[in-house]
């Protein structure tokens, strides 16, 4: 983004307390931790006020003073409490050399529009600042799990050799866990048994159906959109109260074959969506063209319309997997022992709190959630690429 | 057009029928091969989803065990009327005596029992201690026969009474041990209108030892109900003389004595049992629910009761449901609200950023969406603690103190914080896609008009976003509804939902008719919520993943 507004050198009177005030901020949290907030507060506004002067009109060298700075603060940090308070101190001079020129230069100010007043200019960073905040309690709780899952001992918190970045306090015994225990293993291997299956009936029933409804004269569509659409919108809880009373009517419940239809028909729905979607740019005149050709009906679909709409098909997929492979509430009561899938099993270990290794199996599954991820993106990106859209 | 088909005659297609005939089957062919294509999706849905959803509906009207377990009772009962505070007529209970004598040897009456303590507390164990004791009753017939003629202790002799002859041949040939069926058991010819009462409960005897146990029916001794119904037929002095088959000597002689033969008084025989037999209530509890379908479960649901006088309120103690269903309503609102104030600010700095910082921050909010339910729910599990994560920061800053740490799990608090986190993208994500239809033109021009930050977003931008709002809030406010998994993890005892007690009523208590009752009025929450969602943003419009 280009700069908008020509800036300038901010006064004394202006940086300095505004830098004052954040050092009393971070002084407020130093000093809580060390004893005494009323002294933190006071010490921090003092030193971070004679920092900023000091390195704007005395130092004067931007690099220098900034690197010197963390390099300091740094060594601080480690001297009052170690490793981690080193890292907390890197991450403090850091900041707040960055801060203080950011002020001083009056950087602030050029990638807003100019005629905002000051108040608009605080108020454009403050939304900012709470944006930022409510993005990282997005992010914290995966944040958390990863480094908590290579913790050593057998507890759902932060101990103090882990704080204190010591190996001793690290260990990937969960993970060994995970990939020796018979309870896990089997877990796994019923979610690898049931979530492909599953996925399979309903890529194979959705994307013919989508085809179907993509056509132009389709009777009762809105009602058939409506059902085939039902099994997203319905309570998770209903759908396996009823799957429960019907299948163990028909034999279904407890059995692998039971699992499968119960996951195929909570995937259609997001098979239905991303392919009906995809086919909304789909050219039917390819098919005119093709049959023009000479080919018949199946040759059509395979060689011309399925490679064009296969990213859709392709990330309805991955859709109807993840639902599968994630999916708890139906498998607790369609299924039965035999069919305990990965997130019944963590279900049950976070009920009774066996073990952290549900903290390794979560690591991994967002890990499995990231490429999953990526490659749907990708599959968009393609797709639009393909129809001559721009990436968004 | 018109003018055209009145001067030339009707347009003509190649093959030379009419255009318009032409056409209109290109278009049937046209709707047949759409429908073809849609068909076995339709056909797997309806089977695997929507036939389990009506069977859940069926269950919550559905009532037929009492008159299934109690059929001659519930038929007699019919015509008694409770308000009158007498107890029903002698027969009823000899139907009742009958019936749970039925119901103990099918083992169906505990069952009958623990339905009907849905509705009154106590009947279970009445049942239950019914079922032990019932046979005692017909033990007193029984012991008269066999003291009069020991012909009556013998099963074989009852089988040659009441079986025909063929049937009684085969299966006294028939051997045990081998795998041929067992002979089905055929009423001697005429043996009903002799002993019509003794013939139809032989034959339910018969059946159930035939066909319920598997036991070889020529070694089984008849119940001591059968004996009941023999008094019963030779007390109305039928005429045996024409009978002539095994047994009519002694059916004479039994005959001349059951005058003398000490009789049961049914309802004092119930009341010895237990004093609840006389006890109104229990009959018009067994009353009320003889219908085949019922209204009760739904009752239930919504804290009322049955009573002869209509559906009533239960006492105040009782009540559980209608709370729980506020609960989950003002739950599920406050999380739909703390959803948009996290949410609005958010969407709003993605449709603003430049793309490619949009994008990027947009991969914070799709990491968590597609990050399994479990594992985010696990992760607050571990955050929320009494020794965890954010408790151990607070007490190390300070701000609370070691031992007053914060009980932010199993309760309420865990519960709106968890389900906020885990339903927020749903909230970002349809608000971001109007938002990003918002010129930022717009609010350039109501500034440059004059208004201040704050009236150009309240009146410009914010009514422009309300779609967004509306579209994000249902869809956060439906979902957080029907939610299971997380109030069960992190609720506790005070931040479940009615999710919770529908699964409880499934798995543990085990009354499936209230669980789906339950389940159908939040269905049709549910449902009237989707229907408000697709006439504001309409279900074609549903997103996936931005």
């Amino acid at each position: 983004m280009a700069a908008l507004t020509p800036i300038s050198r901010t006064p004394v009177s202006f940086y300095v307390p505004v830098v004052a005030a954040a050092g009393a901020v971070a002084g407020l949290f130093v000093g809580t931790a060390q004893g005494s907030s009323l002294i933190g507060i006071l010490i921090g506004a003092i030193l971070l006020g004679a920092i900023a002067f000091l390195l704007t009109q005395i130092i004067k060298a931007e690099a220098q003073g900034r690197w010197a700075l963390t390099a300091v603060f740094a060594v601080a940090g480690f001297l009052m409490g170690g490793l981690a308070a080193g890292i907390i101190g890197l991450l403090f001079g850091w900041f707040f050399g960055w801060f203080t020129f950011w002020l001083f230069e009056g950087r602030y100010r050029a990638y807003v529009a100019p005629y905002l007043t000051p108040g608009q200019v605080l108020w454009h960073y403050t939304f900012r600042v709470i944006c930022g905040a409510i993005l990282i309690f997005l992010i914290t709780p995966i944040l958390v799990v990863m480094p908590l899952s290579f913790n050593a001992e057998d507890f759902f918190t932060f101990t103090p050799e882990m704080l204190r970045f010591d190996p001793a306090g690290y260990s990937l015994k969960h993970y060994e866990d995970f990939f020796t225990n018979s309870d896990w293993q089997g877990a796994l291997a019923n979610s690898v048994k049931i979530a492909p299956m599953a996925t399979l009936l309903s890529v194979s029933f959705g994307t013919l159906a989508a085809i179907g409804l993509s056509q132009q004269h389709v009777p009762f569509r809105r009602a058939i959109m409506a059902i085939l659409i039902s099994p997203m919108i319905v309570p998770l809880i209903i759908s396996a109260a009823g799957m429960y009373f019907f299948y163990s009517r028909i034999g279904l419940q407890g059995t692998y074959m039971g699992v499968v239809l119960a996951h195929a028909a909570l995937g259609i729905p997001f098979v239905i969506i991303t392919v009906t979607a995809t086919l909304v740019g789909f050219d039917n005149s390819l098919t005119r063209a093709a049959a023009n050709m000479g080919a018949g009906p199946v040759t059509t679909f395979f060689r011309v319309q399925m490679p064009l709409i296969l990213p859709g098909v392709i990330s309805g997929g991955l859709f109807a997997f993840i639902t599968s492979f994630d999916e708890v509430v139906v498998v607790l009561f369609v299924g039965s022992a035999g069919q305990k899938t990965l997130p019944w099993q963590m279900f049950t270990g976070l009920r009774e709190q066996i073990s952290p290794t549900i903290l390794a199996v979560a690591t991994i599954l967002v890990i499995v959630s990231i490429a999953l991820l990526t490659v749907v993106e990708l599959l968009r990106r393609r797709s639009e690429r393909l129809r001559g859209m721009s990436p968004a | 057009m018109t003018d055209a088909t009145q001067d030339s005659g009707p347009m003509m297609a190649a093959d030379g029928t009419t255009l318009k005939s032409s056409l209109n089957r290109a278009l049937r062919r046209q709707k047949l091969r759409a429908l073809m294509l849609i068909a076995p999706l339709l056909i797997f849905v309806l089977v695997t989803f929507i036939a389990p959803i009506a069977d859940m509906l069926f269950r919550s009207v559905e009532n037929q065990i009492v008159s299934d377990t109690l059929p001659r009772t519930t038929t007699l009962l019919a015509e008694w009327e409770g308000d009158g505070g007498d107890l029903p007529a002698p027969e009823v209970f000899e139907a009742l005596y009958t019936d749970v004598f039925i119901a103990q040897e099918r083992k169906l009456h505990t069952r009958l029992g623990s339905r009907l303590n849905y509705e009154l507390t106590g009947v279970s164990s009445l049942f239950r201690k019914s079922g032990r004791r019932v046979e005692d009753m017909g033990e007193v017939y029984q012991d008269q026969f066999e003291d009069l003629d020991s012909f009556w202790k013998d099963s074989e002799n009852w089988n040659a009474l009441m079986g025909s002859d063929d049937w009684f041949a085969d299966q006294t040939a028939w051997d045990d041990k081998a795998d041929t069926r067992q002979p089905a058991f055929e009423l001697r010819e005429g043996i009903e209108d002799l002993l019509p009462q003794t013939a139809a409960t032989f034959e339910i005897f018969a059946d159930f030892v035939q066909n319920e146990d598997e036991d070889n029916l020529a070694k089984e001794d008849p119940w001591a109900l059968v004996y009941s119904a023999l008094y019963n037929d030779l007390i109305q002095e039928p005429d045996v003389s024409g009978y002539a088959g095994p047994g009519s000597a002694e059916l004479l002689e039994a005959m001349g004595a059951v005058g003398t033969f000490e009789t049961v008084d049914y309802p004092a025989a119930f009341e010895k049992i237990d004093k609840d037999w006389h006890s109104i209530d229990v009959w018009q509890t067994i009353q009320t629910y003889s219908p085949d379908f019922t209204s009760g479960y739904f009752l239930n649901a919504v804290d009322m009761k049955k009573s002869p006088d209509g559906p009533e309120m239960r006492p105040d103690n009782e009540q559980i449901y209608i709370k729980l269903f506020i609960r989950t309503l003002f739950m599920s609102l406050v999380i739909t609200g703390s959803c948009i104030l996290l949410g609005y600010p958010v969407a709003w700095i993605l449709a603003n950023l430049p793309a490619r910082t949009a994008n990027l921050l947009m991969i914070l909010v799709l990491l968590p969406f597609w990050t399994s339910l479990l594992v985010r729910t696990s992760a607050w599990k571990v955050m929320l603690q009494q020794q965890g994560v954010i408790n151990d920061t607070l007490v190390w800053l300070g701000v609370v103190a070691d031992d007053s740490r914060l009980a932010l799990i199993n309760n309420q608090t865990g519960t709106i914080i968890a389900m906020t986190h885990i339903l927020l993208p749903f909230m970002i994500l349809p608000l971001y896609s109007v938002m990003k239809t918002i010129p930022p033109s717009y609010l350039r021009a109501a500034k440059s008009l004059g208004a201040t930050n704050w009236t150009a977003f309240w009146r410009v931008y914010f009514p422009q976003s309300v779609p967004g709002i509306g579209a994000g809030s249902i869809l956060v406010f439906i979902l957080s509804i029907g939610y299971y998994i997380t109030p069960e993890l992190v609720g506790g005892t005070t931040g479940t939902f009615i999710s919770n007690r529908i699964a409880y009523h499934i798995s543990s208590s085990l009354n499936w008719g209230l669980a789906a009752a339950l389940g159908a009025i939040l269905l049709a929450v549910v449902l009237g919520l989707y229907w408000a969602y697709d006439k504001i943003v309409g279900i074609d419009n549903v997103k996936l993943g931005g």
